[in-house]
């Protein structure tokens, strides 16, 4: 498993393809990004998350070595920005290798959900009407209580 | 004792990180919330609703009843939004 928690931007493509090319004739990969939003009803100047790196490290490497067990994962990777980003800017990116496309995508989809509320980051934007925190949701709540049951196909 | 805060926490605490001494009936996470409120009125406002409060032990995520015993650093912080 590779971990990174950086302030520099990254390069999504070139790291998914760097991710491929490790992983031999796996079968299946997965990449998620997810990306600074700003709409337009909403619009955000830009977006800082702060970050309690030792904790985060902890938190990640738990949260990665369960779906590995969970999915059979053959490999995973999870980059994580801190620092102030722009809207568009990549903040997170989650790849999994696996044998077979459903374990990938759920591998994934497990991580995702877990960095919402189980990874030490906190979001504020700066809006044109001042700054405010991201408050957590009752929607990611519920997506990461899903894993709960056992199969974890909701 | 040195207690770390995030986000909204160290904002309305105007501070990111302080050392403490509580006194020895200060024994789980819960007890060092209410004594930290005790202390000022910032953090007993900021720390009004508990359940808006997260902790971690030496860098591991506990409940508020959790111990501690032996702790170094107790991390308080809001509800995560990783992702």
């Amino acid at each position: 498993m590779s971990i990174r928690l950086q302030e520099a931007s990254f390069d999504p493509g070139g790291e998914t393809n760097a991710f491929i090319a490790e992983g031999g004739s796996a079968g299946a990969a997965v990449t998620f990004t997810g990306l600074v939003r700003s709409a337009p009803d909403d619009p955000i100047k830009t977006l800082t998350l702060e970050c309690y790196e030792d904790l985060a490290q902890s938190q990640i490497a738990q949260m990665v070595a369960e779906a590995i067990v969970r999915f059979e994962l053959l490999k995973v990777s999870v980059i994580h920005r801190h620092g102030t980003l722009q809207p568009g800017e990549p903040i997170v990116q989650v790849m999994t290798l696996a044998p077979h496309r459903e374990a990938a995508f759920k591998g994934a989809e497990f991580l995702m959900d877990y960095l919402k509320t189980d990874a030490p980051f906190w979001k504020k934007e700066a809006t044109p009407a001042g700054q405010r925190w991201v408050e957590a949701t009752a929607e990611d709540d519920s997506a990461r209580a899903r894993w709960s049951d056992r199969d974890g196909d909701q | 004792m040195k207690i770390l805060y995030f986000a909204w926490l160290r904002e309305r605490l105007n501070m990111s990180e302080e050392e403490v001494s509580p006194p020895p009936e200060v024994t789980t996470v819960r007890d060092l919330v209410q004594w930290l409120r005790s202390r000022s009125e910032a953090a007993d406002l900021a720390m009004q609703k508990p359940e808006l409060v997260r902790a971690a032990v030496d860098a591991r995520i506990v409940d508020h009843s959790a111990p501690l015993a032996g702790a170094r650093i107790v991390a308080l912080f809001p509800p995560m939004t990783g992702g």
